[in-house]
């Protein structure tokens, strides 16, 4: 190897090495500070505005358990209304993020390979069924898991790289796309045949809809334990992104790498689908424009993807419920308006 | 011994292509594996990389049978370069040779300078040092292959199994790079299996060549035992003339008489 010339050895010192850690803080800290703001912002908004000076009251009355004033009632409702559209607007986006990666397609999504799907036919049927707010949650999350416990069986072999993949994960995608188009059938099915009554709540479930679903302790606990998990990788996801199969050779466990971020994904997506329903294109986007902004390095990408998803999700579901207030508009009718031109706009310039 | 074999067999699907291949290669020797299409050589390369089982028999890189090695000591041990590659992500080029220090930092989040200027130097000697900070799907083929080759040095490894390295290559860095490969053996004693298509380049850097005939068959030996007119021929299915320029030997497909 030829020896390095002085000036390069200067370019490499300044331009990588510190400033990535540095720009890593910087970005990081930004969309902290950009999602506190959000939550403000969603806590003031509404068909009853708070005036910004009644806020540190309110939001003292709320640490002190008081919910006395109007003020600090309203707060209450949409500061934990906020909260729960973040923790699922994260995940949807850390599921998205991870898919991408084991898939090796910046197209995948959380709900590519039909776990939302899954989810869909399980909350379908409870409703159709009348059954309780907390059984048609169960029903979500059973569907999810059976949707992707069906996935691993049939494309147990591109999970577990090596031999027989070359490379691909072809089999896995495709396994996905058909189980996928089956449930829809099975969703289509159910909407035709169930009584007029049943047919509003169905429809808002499948759209994604924040209204009534409460902040639980147990999404929050899946988004940490996958963001653990997912930062711990990222290294090892780069290398996999980067060389497929023969990251093998740099010292990955390609197959234990790809099982566990199809159990982490499809944890995460029916945690954020049995929360609020299928919220299309965050899981899309939101990935696709850190990635955009940031860069493809997951070790900022992950961190990056998952606060801008979770304060994304926030604002949207603010904006659905201000736009036509006192009416309330499903968010995932928000997030494909705004989303699909979005993600045009993006992809047009990028080919220019 | 660096890597060797022992009885090993690999077959694709009920085609046997390697059959009892016991093949010791010593540090500091730089292997040309030769054979026709389909004759089993990027299979045997993946083989002997860990990326498929062998199908009989054992490898063992050092003493140690390579299913008993930590991956991730492996990795330190040697480098593949794969035939192709696919690029679905915008990683920079000098982010996608930094991947390859990878075995190096277990406790490590981000790359230290040192990283840095091993990447760096890497890229200086494939020449593409003033693509570091582009787009790898951005490259054209040749200069996708030099920041391959770079990121396989950078992965500083003693053992190096390269398929097809001179792949997409224009002449200058076909030449370039095969001395490359040939001088690391040489001084730095580290070892090279590789698979290529020209015999004369692979004459002119290898020490040893493995030639596969693709029904099982196969030869191993210093480069002039195997690389003869009458075998390669044979084992080729086209007659080869080779004509001594200087010290140096041109492999030249035989003419078709009409």
């Amino acid at each position: 190897m030829s020896a390095l010339t002085p000036k390069l050895m200067k370019v490499c010192m300044s331009n990588f090495s510190r400033n990535l850690q540095q720009r890593a803080a910087v970005v990081l800290a930004g969309l902290v500070l950009f999602a506190l703001a959000g939550l403000v912002f969603s806590g003031i908004t509404g068909s009853v505005v708070i005036p910004l000076a009644d806020m540190p009251a309110a939001f003292a009355d709320l640490l002190h358990g008081e919910k006395s004033s109007l003020a600090a009632t309203l707060l209450d409702l949409r500061v934990n209304r906020a909260a729960t559209a973040f923790i699922t607007g994260a995940a949807l986006a850390l599921a998205g993020v991870m898919m991408q990666a084991l898939l090796r397609n910046p197209l995948a999504d959380p709900y590519v390979l039909g776990i939302s799907a899954g989810a869909s036919v399980g909350a379908l049927a409870a409703l159709m069924l009348m059954c309780a707010a907390w059984m048609v949650d169960a029903a979500a999350f059973a569907g999810a898991v059976a949707v992707s416990m069906m996935l691993y069986l049939l494309a147990r072999r591109d999970l577990r790289g090596g031999a027989a993949a070359e490379g691909g994960t072809a089999l896995l995608l495709l396994t996905g796309v058909i189980l996928s188009s089956a449930c829809m059938a099975l969703v289509t099915l159910m909407l035709s045949i169930a009584p007029d009554s049943r047919l509003r709540s169905m429809v808002f479930w499948m759209i994604g809809d924040m209204a009534g679903a409460p902040l639980r302790w147990m999404p929050c606990v899946v988004l940490a334990a996958a963001l653990i998990f997912a930062v711990r990788n990222a290294r090892a996801m780069n290398v996999m992104a980067l060389h497929a199969e023969a990251a093998a050779t740099l010292g990955i466990r390609v197959g234990a790498l790809r099982k566990g971020l199809f159990f982490v994904s499809g944890l995460l997506t029916a945690s954020a689908v049995t929360t609020a329903g299928s919220i299309g294109f965050v899981g899309l986007i939101v990935p696709h424009a850190c990635r955009f902004a940031v860069g493809p390095d997951h070790r900022l990408l992950i961190p990056a993807a998952t606060l801008a998803g979770g304060t994304c999700l926030m604002l949207a579901d603010t904006l659905a419920r201000t736009i036509i207030a006192p009416e309330q508009l499903p968010v995932g009718v928000i997030t494909a308006l705004v989303g699909a031109p979005v993600f045009l706009y993006q992809l047009h310039r990028l080919r220019k | 011994m660096m890597i060797s074999t022992h009885q090993l067999r690999l077959h694709i699907g009920a085609r046997c292509l390697v059959d009892n291949l016991d093949w010791q290669v010593r540090a500091g020797e730089c292997w040309s594996v030769i054979g026709r299409n389909g004759a089993g050589k990027s299979t045997l390369l993946r083989t002997l990389a860990g990326l498929r089982p062998a199908d009989g028999g054992h490898v063992a890189i050092g003493a140690r049978a390579l299913k008993d090695w930590p991956l991730a000591d492996l990795a330190r041990q040697r480098a593949f370069l794969a035939q192709s590659r696919s690029d679905a992500f915008a990683y920079s080029v000098i982010e996608t040779v930094l991947s390859a220090r990878h075995p190096y930092h277990d406790n490590r989040y981000w790359e230290g300078s040192d990283d840095h200027a091993i990447a760096l130097r890497a890229l200086a000697s494939m020449e593409v040092e003033d693509l570091a900070a582009r787009d790898v799907r951005t490259l054209s083929g040749g200069e996708r292959q030099r920041v391959a080759i770079a990121a396989m040095l950078a992965q500083d490894t003693p053992l190096l199994l390269l398929d097809e390295p001179a792949n997409a290559l224009d002449l200058a860095h076909q030449v370039s790079v095969m001395t490359l490969l040939a001088r690391l053996c040489r001084e730095q004693g580290k070892t090279v299996v590789m698979v290529g298509h020209d015999l004369t380049l692979a004459h002119s850097v290898s020490t040893h060549a493995l030639m596969l005939r693709g029904d099982g068959r196969w030869l191993a030996g210093a480069k002039d035992q195997v690389m003869r007119a009458d075998i390669l021929g044979d084992c080729l299915g086209h007659p080869i003339d080779i004509i001594q320029h200087g010290h140096r030997s041109i492999f030249i497909p035989t003419e078709e008489t009409l």
